[in-house]
């Protein structure tokens, strides 16, 4: 139960790398917070940081009101979930889910109860008396989070807990840690690569780039608002089709293709038309001509990839296309396809900045 | 299939005249210790089991005069047993106390500090024999068990071995622990000892080894007969066969040397499960 406020939190290596520029955030009390974005964005350093296992080199983290910069990880009281568990492996599931518990001097009795209960909540009773070398993957992370819930945090820090598990098991602890995390109602914050981990749990999610947040809101507002291209282009899989584009006062212009419905755009700039995949849909007067390459059939719906014909090309290669549709729809390969979508749905934004423009 | 069968002859001939090669001294020493002085003198080495077994090893172990004009062969026993495990024990607890300063505790000159560790495995005992010995005597410690064996304690190779196992261990177990409020003391013993265990093991029974089979510096460290270790007493023992007098007592230097080298080999042949795990592992 606690509020985590950052401020202006910056992070520079001793080797002069900057991993976090910069970032003001406030933690609502039980929030579930979710960091997202590429490998080597910051994302980690700045949940380490509120841990307190990397040193924060400028700016102020706060819980509950209390400035933590100088207090020590243990003094914290938070907890955090490893992306290999990194539970003690002579340890029985017990011992390790006790262990911090001994050490704050909680008496016996207390401390049997507390892993107990905790032990019941995640369904591995039955396992206490083993050591985590005979658990199966699963099972070790729920051991890895009974440690952190025996301790009765202020706050949840998840270090990308699911990624070293199979992609069933993974959507089954995502809606498990969902759950416990409403139940419990602790404050949490979750990084992960993933975007739909980050989106499916998520209260709010904070997109990071380049030790940055890029954007911060709900998981739906980000999806259907982006502010700037990188949002767009890592938020919603199957990935936002990005077509090059310049403005020359009436229409967009791609090549042979021309966009109407479009105004107050800088001429003369690079720009970039952004259109999900589940606005297009085909229909013979639509505005985009594709040949179809690729069906993936996903059960429900399939996904249709191809080369989008007539649009400039992206970074030299030719532009790509996709679209989502039912799985009643299935387009022979190599058969051409008209496209519509409507303009209202399409965003644009500046290639050099980034930055959303409609 | 023919051809395997006769590579698999064909090795395990070879290791066959390896294992000959290397205990047939042993089996002839022990042979030759079980016979009386005036038939090794008249017919030599013996291959074949004599009946003089008890009688030489208990002379040897616990009559007076056996091997020396005073010490028991039983005492010098001690003495390396006493050597053996106190260098050993003494060598794993300094070794891994450095090597967790230096693993753990990010200071300044931590790495060249452990280089300059590393170096002075480049440097024997027997080089700096004299200053140590300076030391120790200085000290008044000559003839007590603590100055033979804390001269010794520092490791180089321990501190290497540890250092290199204590950075295969994930860091993320430190940083959990750290979060769950360990202080360094407590993570040390609560999780790098027990993680440690077959490191250790194997790190103990090479330094028992090393420690038992010292020879110079107790040698030295040693004035009189009663802190005499085992090996010292062949070195005597073989001294005394070449003054001359009496009649030579082969079969006694004989039964000291196979003394000498059977709790090296027990040792080794106990705890081997747990020094190849030491050695090998990598799951952790």
């Amino acid at each position: 139960m606690a509020t985590v406020k950052l401020k202006n939190i910056k992070k520079t290596y001793p080797n002069g790398a900057v991993a976090v520029q910069g970032v003001d955030m406030a933690i609502e009390d039980g929030e579930f917070i979710v960091f997202v974005g590429p490998s080597g964005c910051g994302k980690s350093t700045m949940l380490r940081m509120v841990a307190g296992l990397e040193n924060i080199t400028d700016g102020e983290i706060e819980i509950d009101d209390r400035v933590i910069n100088k207090v020590s990880p243990a003094d914290r009281d938070v907890a955090m979930v490893f992306q290999n568990y990194a539970l003690y492996p002579h340890m029985t599931v017990r011992g390790n889910m006790a262990y911090g518990l001994k050490n704050r001097g909680l008496p016996k009795t207390e401390i049997n109860q507390k892993v107990t209960d905790a032990a019941k909540m995640l369904r591995i009773h039955d396992f206490l008396d083993r050591q985590p070398n005979q658990l199966s993957g699963g099972q070790r992370q729920r051991v890895a989070m009974g440690r952190a819930i025996v301790r009765d945090p202020k706050v949840f820090l998840f270090d990308e807990p699911l990624s070293n598990l199979d992609a069933k098991l993974r959507v089954q602890m995502r809606i498990e840690i969902k759950r416990l995390q409403r139940k419990m109602g602790v404050t949490s914050i979750y990084v992960t690569h993933d975007q739909t981990e980050a989106m499916t749990l998520a209260d709010r999610l904070a997109v990071i780039n380049d030790g940055r947040i890029e954007q911060m809101g709900a998981p739906i507002e980000l999806y259907n608002n982006p502010a700037t291209l990188f949002v767009a282009s890592f938020i919603g899989a199957p990935q936002i089709n990005l077509i090059p584009v310049q403005f020359d006062g009436k229409n967009l212009n791609s090549g042979d293709l021309q966009f109407s419905g479009f105004k107050d755009l800088p001429e003369n700039t690079d720009l970039i038309l952004g259109i999900r995949p589940d606005v297009l849909e085909p229909n013979n007067d639509g505005q985009l001509e594709m040949q179809v390459d690729l069906v993936e059939q996903h059960g429900a719906e399939n996904l249709v990839y191809g080369a989008l014909n007539g649009a400039s090309t992206t970074d030299g290669y030719i532009t790509e296309i996709c679209f989502k549709t039912n799985q009643n729809t299935q387009p022979a390969i190599d058969s051409i396809l008209r496209l519509h979508f409507d303009h209202s749905h399409a965003m644009v934004f500046n290639k050099e900045t980034g930055e959303r423009l409609i | 299939m023919s051809n395997i069968n006769w590579r698999i002859i064909l090795n395990h001939t070879i290791l066959l005249i390896g294992v000959i090669f290397m205990s047939l001294p042993v089996w002839v020493a022990f042979s030759t210790s079980t016979h009386s002085a005036e038939t090794i003198l008249r017919e030599g080495l013996q291959f074949w089991p004599g009946t003089n077994f008890i009688g030489t090893y208990r002379e040897v172990l616990f009559e007076q005069g056996g091997v020396m004009k005073s010490v028991l062969g039983i005492t010098m026993l001690k003495n390396s047993m006493i050597l053996g495990i106190g260098f050993a024990i003494g060598k794993v607890i300094v070794s891994m106390l450095a090597a967790y300063a230096i693993v753990y505790f990010r200071f300044r000159l931590a790495t060249p500090l452990f280089w300059i560790i590393f170096l002075t495995l480049l440097l024997p005992l027997e080089v700096r024999i004299i200053p140590s010995y300076e030391v120790v005597a200085g000290l008044g410690l000559l003839d007590t068990n603590f100055g033979l064996i804390v001269p010794l304690i520092a490791s180089a190779t321990g501190t290497f071995y540890f250092r290199q196992f204590f950075k295969s261990i994930p860091e993320e177990l430190l940083e959990a622990a750290r979060l769950d409020g360990a202080t360094p003391w407590r993570f040390f013993v609560d999780i790098l000892i027990p993680l440690s265990k077959t490191m250790i093991a194997a790190i103990l029974i090479i330094m028992f080894v090393v420690g038992w089979n010292q020879y110079l510096w107790p040698l030295i460290m040693t004035t009189k007969e009663e802190n005499y270790t085992l090996v010292i007493g062949i070195k005597q023992i073989y001294q005394i066969l070449s003054e001359g007098g009496e009649l030579p007592q082969y079969q006694k230097a004989f039964a000291l040397t196979i003394l000498a080298t059977l709790p090296p080999v027990l040792v080794v042949l106990f705890f081997q499960n747990w020094f190849v795990k030491g050695l090998v592992e990598s799951e952790k």
